[in-house]
């Protein structure tokens, strides 16, 4: 006897297709869920390695390399010495580790807002990525301006700068290199070579900071002139952009 | 060493005595221990150890089963010995039971025999033999025969059903090694080297799904950072004098970091450098004046990076040849091409910071290369005549 001709036939198969496929689909749902647990397990386990057993990972060369390798593929942070009595005297590496975090997570945010975020910002994220541990959350905004003051000796880099009361911005991109300024220009070619800060900020949706930051830095430059006669806004005139700007409008 | 148990020299049921030497040391892995001068025999079961007379007294001995070997060698005498002695190797597979020992926790996953006089038979081949016709089968492997019947016995079958049986059973194993590895610091290094396998498959497989392991930027950006590693990192300890240390550590920085600093346009922010070179350093952290010591060395050493800062006091790590002759003279080129440049337009053409194509500028006019003509409108740099026409 032989099946699996006809209309019907056709029918089934192709339901059975699916059948299979949908099967197929939730057995690899199931692994992925299975992973993101062990991921999660792991995760948990090499935090409290790193906190418990420092010192006996740091003398094994050749297991550190190792632990370093899963620390990396599973994105936990090796780095999670706490605070200590002795840390407020300057000793262990509670501070200089935060200090590492805190570069770390400028340069991770500097694509999107130029190097300029606001200390609270910093916290939360820093703390979010050092790990679920109590310990971790205990860090406090003065800590953090503690560790940051110890990269002072780099020079006037990396800044944080009070902006009123308990308000800091944490700037790591020093103005020699950022990019914010051509990215002006650009903006100030399309608006007749000026603009305001208000102006960046609907346009390329930057912080107030951020621009008032950049504009200032090209008015100490000598590349953009002030103009207060607009009695809403501050606007900024870019002198370099005159001549393309006039040949333009003929 | 921790797979080797105290017990009674009392042969078991269906044992027997194969072999029998004297002035024999035990070693875990590669490390003497104090087991020495003891009487060895060797059983269709299991290997004994006891001092001398403690055996045939019938008292506590020490003894391993045989079925934990995997693997036997001889040790090639080193050229120097001109004992009699002898070592065997025995590579040995994981147990989970420690306890009972003389030693609970061992680095190794072997132990070594070193039969000081020789052996008077060739215990190689008889080991060797002894795990081919494994004569304690019979009779070790009856507890867990007794308890199979209880679980239902599993029929590779096909199928999706098999499929998936096979899945679980392999995540379970997972599970269970992640367990184990993670009871206790000398576990993990044990097993570090399947641990590092285990956890670069589950981070793939995951990154795989969903693109990557987090939607966290800042975990992103710290597993990058550490995935860069720096093998063997230079430590103040191993060397006698500061600027020693700070040489090798310049040295060390330099090579890290070249090519990253390559990567994006020739200059790196000394904050930014902290990060990166103490992140692939790991626990070996580094302060803020040891860096900016080291990097203060690089131009002396007349290595490829150097410290420089600006005149608004930034400092940063740059590549050397950024302020040499060769960009003075692609600078001016650029200017020929175009007839006059402001920092404004070569920063755009080049993608650098508007401040860099100043320096770039400057640099090339300190070489001759350009003139400057300084307007209201800006400062705008145009190729020197002065040096290519005459009359």
């Amino acid at each position: 006897m032989r099946r699996g001709i006809g209309l019907g036939a056709i029918k089934k198969n192709k339901y059975e297709q699916e059948k299979y496929k949908d099967k197929g689909n939730e057995i690899q749902e199931n692994q992925f869920e299975q992973m993101t647990k062990q991921l999660e397990v792991f995760k948990v386990n090499l935090e409290e390695f790193a906190t418990k057993h420092k010192n006996e990972i740091r003398k094994n060369s050749e297991f550190r390399k190792q632990f370093q390798e899963m620390c990396a593929s599973i994105g936990v942070d090796p780095l999670s010495s706490g605070k200590g009595f002795w840390s407020v005297l300057g000793i262990g590496d509670f501070y200089y580790e935060l200090a590492v975090q805190i570069v770390e997570v400028c340069l991770a945010t500097n694509a999107k807002n130029g190097g300029l975020i606001s200390l609270d910002e910093l916290r939360t994220r820093l703390i979010r990525a050092r790990g679920k541990n109590k310990s971790h959350q205990e860090i406090s905004k003065d800590d953090l301006i503690r560790a940051a003051k110890k990269l002072k000796i780099f020079g006037s880099g990396f800044n944080v700068i009070p902006m009123g009361k308990d308000k800091y911005m944490v700037q790591s991109v020093p103005g020699e290199l950022s990019m914010d300024h051509s990215v002006i220009l650009q903006q100030a070619e399309k608006n007749n070579s000026c603009l305001s800060v208000s102006y960046l900020e609907q346009v390329l949706k930057w912080e107030k900071e951020r621009g008032e930051k950049a504009l200032e830095h090209m008015v100490n430059q000598g590349l953009a002139w002030i103009d207060l006669q607009n009695c809403k806004d501050k606007m900024y005139y870019f002198p370099s952009l005159f001549t393309a700007c006039i040949n333009s409008t003929n | 060493m921790n797979r080797i148990k105290y017990t009674s020299p009392l042969l078991l049921d269906g044992e027997s005595t194969v072999v029998v030497e004297n002035n024999v040391r035990i070693y875990d892995g590669d490390q003497k221990t104090s087991f020495e001068g003891g009487e060895l025999i060797i059983t269709t079961h299991r290997i004994l150890w006891g001092r001398p007379g403690q055996i045939a007294r019938g008292q506590t001995c020490l003894s391993m089963a045989l079925n934990l070997i995997i693997f036997i060698e001889e040790e090639s005498p080193s050229t120097f010995s001109f004992t009699r002695s002898r070592k065997i190797v025995l590579h040995l597979s994981e147990i989970n039971d420690t306890s009972n020992g003389p030693q609970p926790y061992s680095m190794f996953n072997f132990i070594k025999l070193s039969f000081r006089e020789g052996f008077t038979k060739n215990i190689t081949s008889i080991l060797h033999d002894l795990l081919q016709d494994r004569p304690w089968e019979p009779k070790i492997q009856q507890p867990p025969v007794e308890n199979k019947p209880q679980q239902p016995l599993i029929k590779p079958r096909m199928g999706i059903v098999g499929i998936e049986r096979s899945i679980q059973e392999k995540q379970k194993a997972t599970d269970a090694s992640i367990n184990m590895a993670f009871q206790d610091l000398d576990k993990l290094m044990d097993m570090a080297k399947d641990m590092v396998r285990l956890s670069r498959m589950i981070s793939t497989k995951i990154k795989e799904k969903q693109g990557d392991i987090t939607e966290d930027e800042t975990i992103r950006f710290k597993s990058y950072l550490l995935s860069l590693g720096i093998d063997d990192p230079v430590t103040r300890d191993s060397y006698k004098s500061d600027n020693q240390y700070y040489q090798s550590l310049a040295k060390q920085i330099c090579d890290f970091l070249l090519s990253h600093i390559e990567e994006m346009g020739g200059m790196m922010a000394m904050s930014d450098v902290f990060c990166w070179v103490n992140r692939s350093r790991s626990l070996e952290l580094l302060s803020p004046e040891d860096i900016l010591n080291a990097c203060k060395l690089m131009q002396a050493l007349d290595l490829p990076l150097k410290l420089f800062e600006f005149s608004s006091g930034v400092k940063v790590l740059q590549l050397s040849s950024l302020d040499s002759s060769t960009v003075a003279e692609a600078t001016a080129q650029l200017v020929d091409e175009k007839g006059s440049l402001s920092s404004e337009e070569l920063s755009k053409s080049l993608g650098i910071s508007l401040t860099l194509a100043k320096e770039r500028l400057l640099t090339a006019e300190k070489f001759g290369k350009c003139c400057r003509d300084d307007a209201i409108e800006g400062l705008r740099f145009y190729p020197n005549l002065f040096l290519t026409r005459e009359e």
